[in-house]
């Protein structure tokens, strides 16, 4: 955290969510989430690792706001705009790559945008309508939009599926590089350990539907036994989430 | 053009050249009578008048349901409130016949221009709701979201996310619209209106002179359909130019 922001501006994003139901068409609730709490200080990355289906999308939509059905408060203690990838593109079909990501960041500089297009190798594509691109390209013209604004709250829902793993590799570090340029609180959703623990400053493991947060694993140190340790607490975690059921 | 094209066109001529000489001209005028009587309409300038005052109706009131039925599509669309109060006079309009709502703008508003655009304006109208509701409906939560998120300006979401997606229902609802209106402009014309295309009409109905009635629907028809080719069509085109042609 630099001490250039004001005091009021450098708050944490503080998440408490007590219950998550869907009204299930069968008539009664489907419980998805429960006693989710924490607190993440400015500029810190999240990484949320659990089961396919445990809510981590759904806990991913309250905290953005587009979902305010739910027991619990999201306290977020800073401004600023906030950028998500979501898990598909969702880009405009009826505009250009370029005009997808100008039309969320209208402030940003054409220096900028060309580096940003150049890192994510969508230059050729600038112009080019999304029906047009692969499912790689689309998802990159999406982290592409979410890496425009100058987000102070990041949110990634498995951004580099579906990527071939060099590229994956690069687009990583460049979410590394945007990450330490500037204080952005980073919360990423996904299903890769390894992923997390390159990026993460904490990590945390979520269990099966109804989601709880089973464990949090500070990451402090990147090199090969620090991770290996690391690993081996995630797997004996889950070992354990799953032997309770 | 396709030869097929011209060859349905040519039949077509054939056929009423045919018809002509088996009913007779009075009944029937030929091609070529039809024609001269084209030319000479143009020449003493009574075309001009007839057709830019008939244009100018259709204009006006194709704009105003246009407007107003885009507004309240949208809302109904979008606010479940909004459409449940409104759907039943929907309903109603919808079922109302055109004769009706001429018959009582004309005894309600006299014989007046704004009379008649209305009643034309009123007429075209539940039908452009119900085409834009539908758009409406449609709309992708996925894409509101996405704009949500990101925070992104009313007026912005609205050109860049809501508008594109409504704009194939738009083109429908004007398609349908265009043609609809000028039929009813004709009838108001016919009614209460010292001037327009249906005004010619009425009075070439008390002369018993065909070849007037046909002279003027034909040039009529000529300029619907080059409006249609040379500014629906290619507007058409531009507002789809992003989807990707497959075969």
């Amino acid at each position: 955290m630099s001490d250039a922001h004001p005091a009021g501006e450098c708050g944490p994003l503080e998440i408490r969510i007590a219950r998550k139901c869907f009204a299930r068409t069968s008539g009664g609730h489907l419980e998805v989430l429960q006693d989710i709490a924490l607190t993440l200080p400015r500029g810190e990355v999240a990484a949320f690792v659990g089961p396919s289906g445990c809510g981590k999308t759904t806990m991913l939509r309250i905290i953005a706001g587009l979902d305010r059905d739910y027991e619990g408060t999201i306290a977020r203690g800073f401004g600023g705009a906030v950028g998500m990838v979501f898990q598909e593109p969702r880009l405009l079909p009826w505009r250009t790559v370029e005009e997808n990501v100008r039309l969320v960041a209208p402030g940003a500089s054409e220096a900028k945008l060309a580096a940003l297009f150049d890192t994510l190798e969508l230059t050729p594509h600038r112009l080019h309508y999304p029906g047009q691109l692969s499912l790689g390209l689309a998802r990159r013209a999406s982290l592409a939009r979410a890496f425009a604004v100058e987000a102070s709250l990041l949110i990634l829902d498995e951004p580099f599926v579906s990527l071939d793993d060099a590229l994956a590799a690069r687009l990583r570090g460049e979410l590394i590089k945007l990450i330490d340029s500037r204080p952005v609180t980073t919360l990423l959703v996904t299903h890769d350990v390894d992923e997390a623990i390159g990026l993460a400053d904490r990590l945390f493991l979520l269990s099966a539907s109804p989601a709880r947060i089973v464990a949090e694993l500070p990451i402090r140190r990147r090199d090969p036994a620090s991770t290996a340790a690391i690993r081996a607490e995630v797997a004996r975690v889950t070992a354990g989430a799953r032997r309770v059921g | 053009m396709s030869m097929l094209r011209l060859a349905s066109i040519a039949m077509l001529l054939g056929i009423w050249y045919a018809g002509s000489v088996l009913a007779g001209e009075r009944l029937l005028p030929g091609p070529e009578a039809v024609l001269a009587a084209i030319v000479a309409e143009a020449r003493s300038g009574a075309l001009a008048l007839h057709l830019a005052a008939t244009l100018a109706r259709v204009a006006l009131a194709f704009g105003l349901a246009m407007a107003i039925g885009t507004a309240l599509g949208l809302l109904m669309g979008r606010v479940k409130l909004a459409d449940e109060l409104g759907d039943p006079w929907l309903v109603v309009l919808l079922n109302l016949p055109a004769l009706v709502i001429i018959i009582l703008a004309y005894v309600w508003g006299g014989l007046t221009e704004a009379a008649a655009i209305a009643a034309v304006a009123i007429n075209k109208l539940p039908n452009t709701i119900v085409t834009i509701r539908e758009g409406a409906r449609a709309l992708d939560p996925a894409l509101d979201e996405m704009a949500r998120v990101f925070a992104m300006p009313r007026a912005r979401a609205i050109r860049h996310v809501v508008m594109p997606q409504v704009a194939p229902y738009f083109a429908a609802a004007a398609r349908s619209g265009l043609s609809l209106v000028w039929k009813i402009v004709l009838v108001v014309e016919l009614l209460g209106r010292p001037n327009g295309v249906g005004f010619e009409m009425g009075i070439a109905f008390q002369l018993f002179d065909v070849t007037r009635i046909i002279a003027y629907a034909l040039v009529f028809v000529a300029v619907m359909l080059t409006i249609e080719t040379m500014v629906v069509q290619p507007l058409e085109r531009r507002a789809s130019r992003w989807r990707v042609r497959t075969a």
